[in-house]
């Protein structure tokens, strides 16, 4: 597969539309599931991975889960093409790095909306993935998956624990739901602690989509649930549609029309001096970019910065990491030769906007 | 508790709350609008705290004689000391063999619960035990090939087979 036709393009689920989608980025559901008579990826012998391994592929492609099903075999891919992969959101940290005495892969469909990752801390880790707020479709789809799945293979289920998992904050369902936000004028009015201690009290996690805690680069947060046990997949994505991401949207919307009746000329210098940064910096780090894009991305959607789309500016999202920027250059490239080229790139895409 | 008008409006109230500051006590009653304008309330039916509090007294309580960290599962060897240490189980046996110990564990990251809810597979025909003796069989295959006891292997790859009703991938080994 060449994984190098991907680079020039955002997925699916950065298309930037999809409802809601000023405010909420992408939508995603996870399943986590086992193979029944193995032990767990962390335990078997590397015979029986191989083999958990060799029957997932088998089925998975066979099956016709989605359209355009490729296989990815991460024991023979290049390390930057992991970094891609990484960056695509499609397999995660942990399945890029693992060593390569253990056999494991992907499986990437329909416009890379959905992935499902062989061998990673699960046998299988179904992911479908949306732009915008469509989590009820993500589960429906997702569901349709697992279904036919479940008519292939036989999956490790407890009449008491449900479906069982390598760690046990995942047993129950298996299911990890979660909302990608972007909720920039909640972090500039400081309120950002609010939903973040609300969420706590559901027993939601938040965390940053890159750096740690408050200190989210880019004002981006990721909102997923904690339990999975005792709680029916219906009841876990209700929370969500119905309770969690309307008030937090609600939020984040009172407090940008706070800052546009209150502090115009506060909110409007971010939004320009991050668009003018972007067309004239010369060297640029990757959370610089970050940040830079989440000031105009909210200019765009309040309708006060016009000259880009938000389609531009989630492909220059993604084609500034590192891994992508390389692939875009066609060579490998040292951070501070990086920092040149992703500024070049920047100014030249904007430049046609 | 009595029933409260909002402070700021005359909608009823629908949430309270009491705080100390400066050694005075501030009530505070709201509808859900200017609730919200306040800052965030979530309303969702979630076991309230003291609920997981009894339950993981009640569970913490029950007999410990024999230490949890010495508990091994039959299937795998995990001992839950070595769970402790990574948190990954070994495999699905391990959930019934530190069953007593991991059941607090779940009560506490699973808002109280350690009972499945939700999805249940329609091929449900593949019962427990019948998992537990494919793990067993697979294990016996894997040890007779590391042997190079090539007939025992080819007998215990049958018999997976007919057990698991798929031809078992005897191609990759
Ligand atoms: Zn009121
Ligand atoms: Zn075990």
């Amino acid at each position: 597969m060449n994984l190098g036709r991907m680079t020039d393009h955002a997925g699916e689920w950065l298309r930037g539309t999809g409802p809601q989608s000023d405010i909420v980025v992408s939508s995603r559901v996870r399943l986590a599931r086992n193979l029944a008579g193995y032990p767990f990826v962390n335990r078997a012998a590397n015979r029986q991975r191989l083999e958990v391994l060799q029957r997932s592929r088998q089925q998975i492609l066979e099956g016709q889960l989605a359209e355009d099903m490729i296989w990815v075999d991460l024991n023979e891919c290049q390390p930057m093409d992991r970094q891609l992969l990484v960056e695509r959101h499609l397999i995660s940290r942990q399945h890029a790095k693992a060593g390569d005495e253990l056999p494991r892969g992907v499986a990437v469909g329909l416009n890379e909306s959905v992935s499902i990752m062989v061998n990673e801390e699960d046998h299988l880790r179904v992911q479908v993935l949306r732009s915008g707020m469509q989590l009820g479709e993500a589960f429906e789809q997702i569901n349709r998956i697992d279904n036919e799945l479940e008519k292939r293979l036989d999956f490790a289920f407890s009449q008491k624990y449900g479906y069982l998992t390598a760690c046990p904050t995942n047993v129950g369902t298996g299911i990890r739901v979660s909302v990608m936000m972007h909720l920039p004028a909640l972090k500039l009015t400081g309120e950002i602690d609010k939903v973040k201690r609300a969420a706590k009290d559901m027993h939601l996690a938040v965390r940053g989509m890159f750096g740690e805690g408050s200190d989210a680069i880019g004002d981006l947060f990721q909102i997923s649930n904690q339990t999975t046990l005792g709680r029916g997949e219906q009841e876990i994505l209700a929370d969500f549609q119905h309770t969690v991401v309307p008030q937090i949207i609600a939020y984040e919307q009172q407090a940008r029309q706070a800052l546009v009746r209150q502090r115009p000329a506060l909110l409007d210098d971010g939004i320009w001096r991050a668009w003018a940064v972007l067309n004239n910096a010369r060297l640029m780090r990757t959370d610089e970019v970050l940040s830079l894009i989440s000031q105009v991305r909210l200019g765009v959607t309040m309708g006060r910065l016009e000259m880009v789309s938000m389609r531009t500016l989630n492909e220059l999202f993604l084609m500034t990491q590192p891994a992508h920027l390389q692939k875009l250059m066609g060579s490998d490239l040292d951070p501070a030769q990086r920092r040149e080229a992703r500024a070049t790139l920047i100014r030249k895409r904007l430049g046609q906007a | 508790m009595e029933k409260h008008k909002c402070d700021k409006c005359d909608r009823p109230a629908t949430y309270h709350s009491v705080e100390i500051v400066n050694g005075k006590k501030i009530e505070k009653h709201l509808c859900e609008y200017h609730a919200a304008e306040e800052g965030l309330t979530f309303k969702v039916a979630h076991k309230p705290i003291n609920e997981l509090l009894t339950n993981f007294v009640k569970m913490h309580s029950q007999d410990q004689s024999s230490g949890p960290n010495e508990l091994v599962c039959d299937h795998c060897g995990l001992t839950y000391a070595e769970f402790q240490e990574r948190s990954l189980l070994g495999c699905p046996s391990c959930y019934q063999a530190f069953a007593r110990p991991l059941d607090v564990l779940l009560a506490r990251t699973h808002e109280g619960s350690t009972e499945h809810h939700g999805k249940i597979p329609s091929q449900s025909g593949f019962g427990e035990q019948h998992q537990q003796q494919l793990m067993r069989m697979r294990k016996r295959l894997d040890e007779a090939i590391t042997a190079e006891d090539y007939e025992l292997a080819a007998h215990l790859r049958d018999e997976i087979g007919k057990i698991s009703g798929t031809a078992e991938g005897g191609e990759t080994l």
